[in-house]
């Protein structure tokens, strides 16, 4: 493995480079959630990516530095066996845990 | 900040695109072929666009001093069509023997089928029997870790072929460490929503240093942007990053990496980056 270059820049440095951008990519996580609730957020309870979703925002609320892992994994195909036939052409972004549950 | 920009596909771009990556600090670019958006028919429409990488896009980026090399092979979207594949692997040999192919690629898989596995079992075996480089796409979204194990698998039963010749691009946070750990080089391609951020790709840097990791623009016919990898320099140096460090992952890991093809021509002035002279 290679040898790791933590960053120059100090926590209190970090966050007073990075903070205003990461206030808006927060603000804008939150409105996108309830832009889905006002249109009926019910209906999007089943939807497998918003599930994931919430379990995603979720997961930003733990402690430790590897949030983003975590978050990779939740959206990753957990399966090992390759698809028999091609389903369709490209990804959507995350899987569908049901799947599993059927197979 | 002179820079080589391994993975772009430049047959989407305009010319003003190659005058942007010039007054940029780009000094070459290699190509992979990729799916247009859409499957070819034939395997003679397959040849014309390998006639258009090896033809006419090195003149096209040569009026910008730029040069250009490409990778020729099965692109994973259209790999699924195992007739196609046959033929298309059938002609490849004579296309990788041209003055510009550095190797295979971009080969790997995209839904991570049978199908998929079955062509890119057959061209790895390809790229060992006939000692070429090998650049390989990695599945995007939710596909992509599942298909990362699926490409270092196969690329463990040939013994052949040396790891530190094969470079498995569009890494991200949950595959970087399964291509390090097995002695590939990784590729983090900058690219809006579906790759990885510049912001990203430097906390990658930050975690595994610089070791057989290089940085692309991956640039196409989808939002995306020539100039990607300037624009990494620039959140490297936002991060404090030295010069040194920065110079090394843009200019000198690419052509310590593609140095191993003796068709790759190191570019004029940046002789002091050549591979005998970094670590």
């Amino acid at each position: 493995m290679s040898t790791s270059k933590p960053s120059p820049l100090t926590p209190t440095e970090l966050v007073d480079e990075y903070f205003i951008e990461n206030r808006n990519r927060l603000l804008e996580l939150a409105a996108f959630l309830d832009r889905v609730d006002r249109a009926g957020g019910e209906a999007s309870a089943n939807d497998f990516r918003m599930q994931v979703f919430r379990e995603g925002v979720a997961a930003l609320a733990g402690t430790g530095a590897d949030r983003l892992h975590r978050i990779q994994m939740l959206l990753s195909d957990p399966t090992h066996e390759p698809l028999p036939a091609l389903d369709r052409k490209g990804a959507v972004g995350a899987y569908d845990k049901s799947k599993v549950a059927r197979r | 900040m002179k820079y080589i920009d391994h993975h772009a596909h430049m047959v989407s771009r305009t010319t003003d695109d190659y005058a942007q990556m010039a007054l940029t600090g780009c000094l070459a670019v290699t190509e992979p072929t990729f799916w247009a958006g859409w499957d070819r028919s034939t395997v003679d429409g397959m040849e014309d666009y390998f006639r258009q990488l090896t033809g006419f896009e090195p003149k096209r980026a040569a009026q910008y001093g730029i040069a250009h090399y490409t990778w020729l092979g099965m692109n994973p979207k259209e790999s699924d069509n195992r007739e196609l594949s046959r033929q298309v692997l059938d002609r490849l040999p004579g296309w990788l023997e041209k003055p510009t192919v550095l190797g295979v690629g971009e080969i790997g898989l995209n839904r991570v089928t049978r199908n998929e596995i079955a062509t890119f079992t057959e061209q790895v075996a390809m790229a060992e029997a006939l000692r070429q480089l090998v650049l390989i796409h990695t599945p995007h979204l939710e596909d992509k870790h599942k298909g990362t194990k699926w490409t270092v698998d196969v690329l463990q039963r040939h013994a052949g072929l040396a790891p530190g010749r094969v470079l498995v691009d569009h890494a991200e946070e949950h595959t970087i460490e399964m291509i390090l750990d097995n002695g590939f080089w990784a590729g983090l391609t900058l690219y809006p929503q579906t790759k990885v951020s510049a912001q990203r790709a430097v906390d990658m840097l930050e975690r595994y240093g610089a070791d057989r990791i290089l940085v692309a623009g991956a640039c196409d016919w989808g939002p995306s942007e020539p100039v990607a990898v300037p624009k990494f320099v620039m959140e490297m140096r936002r991060r404090k990053h030295p010069e040194s460090f920065i110079q090394r992952v843009v200019l000198e890991n690419p052509i310590r990496f593609l140095s191993q093809s003796p068709k790759f021509t190191v570019p004029a002035g940046t002789e002091e980056a050549t591979p005998t002279s970094i670590g």
